[in-house]
């Protein structure tokens, strides 16, 4: 993994800290020439993956990379997956199956699992589950996908009611079908990795919100940085600078001294942040991702 | 440990549960839903223990507290049956369709001693709680007018086949939305004395509403007027979005989950920290942590206050029945209004009749 990934949030109007900014990013971004710039000249400082949400918007990326393969050669995708609001509207206008139904490729598969009683419905979660994650990853088909992700509210739903198999049987799928680590995106990073270790992922990739303020730090900052020092997982840190509420300088700095942290996602919209990112990672994090910092043994 | 059941598991009930037994000091000792599917699925991978039949749940299982997600129409009975067996009650909101019922049920949480909490989360918003901070200390002045809003894309085509696309079964935007800004302007200012204007109408529903606009009018201590405007069926939202606009003799408030931006025309003595003009706050600073995150710090901390209440005997309560009643009251004067004046009547002023314009002379005649 490289130390720095590109994220999407600023494309598709998220951002934490303001409803307008986020309206406003989004009507900037209407149009993917207005993201592929941005990626372009992301691609020219360097930062070359790109971590996005399965938005139906990113499928339009991935056409315009796909055709131009001398350009984008190095490029790469972590598609991080669902994207929930798709979903979660689904969801309250159709109910729970509804839902399910209307996301699942193969009609037939869907009816006759919940038709064919509880008998079948205890067998095959992962005939139900492997389908949603191939119809997520139509869009990258012969892209660089070198790792792909269960995006939060996802992972922390199934966290919180105790269905750790689930994150087995992504991982499984996702290194079978796809030849990719599997990686976790969640707000609960201590509690996630001890249920990833119970169901046997060892130093998986996890990416979290780990910032200055402790913002969406769950478990509190200290039980975050506990888990961190462990080394025993691979961090990717999110949410860096809390959608602008710490100053870049003070957030990168504070960021690379923690131990243990693979790459930092970030996101940006001009070409003078981007470049700003780039200086203080370079700065505050001059040496390689791998070799970073020694890895402490867990206390 | 607080024993704890979880009814009805829809996308809410699913997170509570989600969310709750995350908890460290909940053990969830039941989940309850008609679905049978779910609940082996449900119960075969998680070990929770799981019932079809409510009342059969309550015989056989030793709980302290109930978390409802049923429907808004089971409301009423499920909670009695529980709350006669001594349970405390968290229900999602509206508490029941029928304001007579939740006083009702107010008062018998109140004579059993029981701790009962709505999921009005949005009292739960670090924005939303600074707001009601700084009118508890006068900052704004008088408040004149509030514009209380909420948008979201649930309903964006002209179908629907769950409880939520009827009203009768406490669907439709009026009770999922529109609840939410009655019940902040209710936290703020209390009930309105009357309400006007009422606009509840359909966009692509058949069974149910899709937007609601009313005027509420308070009269004491001052006079104030509120103007709802609730639509959820817009797509420009990426998901709902509550907003409410305060104006006062001493500035304005303009708050939604995110940030908050306040204009004071003086500072303020009891504010330190708000300035004369422009002050912005996010929620990134007003939010506190909490012990596990699903899908805003709100909804985890709106449940740890519940556990914390049963754990603590706490009698007092931020969301009880008692203030959802108040709501629920809203809703149905919103409801008399709306039939009064509903595009009709000689409640609306209407145009002054035009005398029909004269056709034009021209040589080429009418076209």
């Amino acid at each position: 993994m490289d130390k720095l990934l590109f994220g999407d949030n600023q494309f598709f109007g998220v951002n934490h800290m303001s409803e307008s900014k986020a309206r406003a990013q989004a009507m900037r971004f209407r149009d993917t020439d207005a993201i592929m710039e941005v990626l372009d000249v992301a691609l020219e400082l360097g930062v070359r993956t790109f971590m996005c949400t399965t938005h139906e918007r990113i499928s339009e990326i991935c056409d315009r990379v796909r055709t131009d393969p001398g350009r984008y050669a190095k490029f790469v995708f972590y598609p991080s997956m669902p994207y929930a609001h798709k979903y979660a509207n689904a969801v309250t206008e159709e109910g729970m199956l509804g839902a399910l139904r209307r996301f699942l490729p193969d009609e037939g598969r869907i009816n006759a699992v919940l038709k064919g009683g509880l008998a079948v419905a205890k067998k095959d979660i992962r005939g139900m589950a492997t389908p949603l994650i191939d119809a997520e990853m139509k869009m990258f088909r012969g892209l660089e996908t070198p790792v792909i992700f269960l995006q939060n509210v996802v992972v922390d739903l199934l966290l919180g009611l105790g269905f750790y198999e689930a994150f087995r049987l992504f991982a499984d799928h996702v290194r079978d079908s796809y030849g990719a680590e599997p990686g976790f995106i969640t707000m609960n990073m201590p509690r996630l990795l001890q249920a990833l270790e119970q169901v046997g992922i060892e130093n998986p990739i996890i990416c979290a919100n780990i910032n200055k303020l402790g913002f969406r730090m769950s478990g509190g900052i200290a039980a975050n940085e506990r888990a961190l020092r462990t080394g025993r997982f691979r961090a990717i840190a999110m949410s860096v600078f809390a959608s602008g509420a710490i100053p870049a300088e003070e957030a990168i700095k504070w960021v690379c001294d923690q131990p243990n942290i693979k790459s930092i996602v970030f996101g940006a919209s001009s070409r003078s942040n981007i470049r700003h990112t780039c200086e203080l990672v370079a700065r505050y994090w001059p040496t390689p991702a791998e070799d970073l910092r020694p890895q402490r043994v867990a206390t | 440990m607080i024993r704890m059941a979880v009814v009805g598991l829809g996308k809410m009930g699913v997170s509570h549960l989600s969310m709750i037994k995350a908890h460290e000091k909940v053990e969830v000792v039941a989940a309850c839903d008609s679905t049978e599917y779910f609940l082996d699925l449900l119960n075969k991978h998680t070990g929770t223990p799981v019932y079809s039949d409510y009342s059969k749940m309550l015989d056989q299982t030793a709980i302290d507290g109930l978390i409802l997600a049923t429907p808004s129409a089971y409301h009423f009975d499920m909670m009695k049956e529980a709350m006669a067996r001594g349970i405390h009650v968290f229900c999602e909101k509206p508490l029941t369709l029928d304001p007579g019922q939740s006083k009702e049920l107010a008062a018998l949480a109140q004579s059993k001693g029981l701790v009962n909490q709505v999921g009005y989360h949005y009292r739960f918003v670090g924005t939303f709680q600074e707001v009601k901070r700084l009118l508890d200390l006068g900052a704004l002045g008088r408040v004149t007018h509030v514009l209380a809003e909420a948008y979201g894309p649930v309903v964006l085509r002209p179908k629907g086949s769950t409880w939520r696309s009827q009203r009768n079964a406490g669907g439709g935007c009026l009770y999922d939305y529109a609840a939410h800004p009655i019940n902040l302007l209710n936290w703020y200012f209390g009930a309105p004395d009357a309400v006007g204007g009422t606009l509840i109408g359909k966009i692509f529903s058949k069974d149910t509403d899709d937007e609601v606009y009313s005027t509420l009018h308070y009269t004491s201590p001052n006079p104030l007027s509120a103007q709802l405007s609730v639509n959820w069926c817009d797509e420009s939202q990426r998901k709902m979005t509550t907003k409410l606009t305060l104006w006062g003799t001493n500035g304005q408030i303009c708050a939604d989950r995110q940030e908050m931006q306040v204009y004071l025309r003086e500072p303020h003595a009891g504010l330190a920290d708000y300035r004369q003009g422009w002050n912005t706050r996010s929620t990134t600073h007003l939010t506190g942590p909490v012990w596990f995150y699903l899908r805003g710090e709100e909804y985890s901390a709106q449940l740890d206050y519940f556990v914390t209440a049963i754990a603590e005997k706490r009698a007092e309560n931020i969301n009880s029945f008692e203030s959802a009643s108040e709501t629920d009251t809203v809703i149905a004067m919103l409801l008399a209004d709306r039939s009064l004046t509903n595009g009709q009547g000689a409640a609306l002023a209407r145009a002054p009749t035009k005398a029909p314009a004269k056709k034009p002379f021209s040589f080429l005649g009418s076209r």
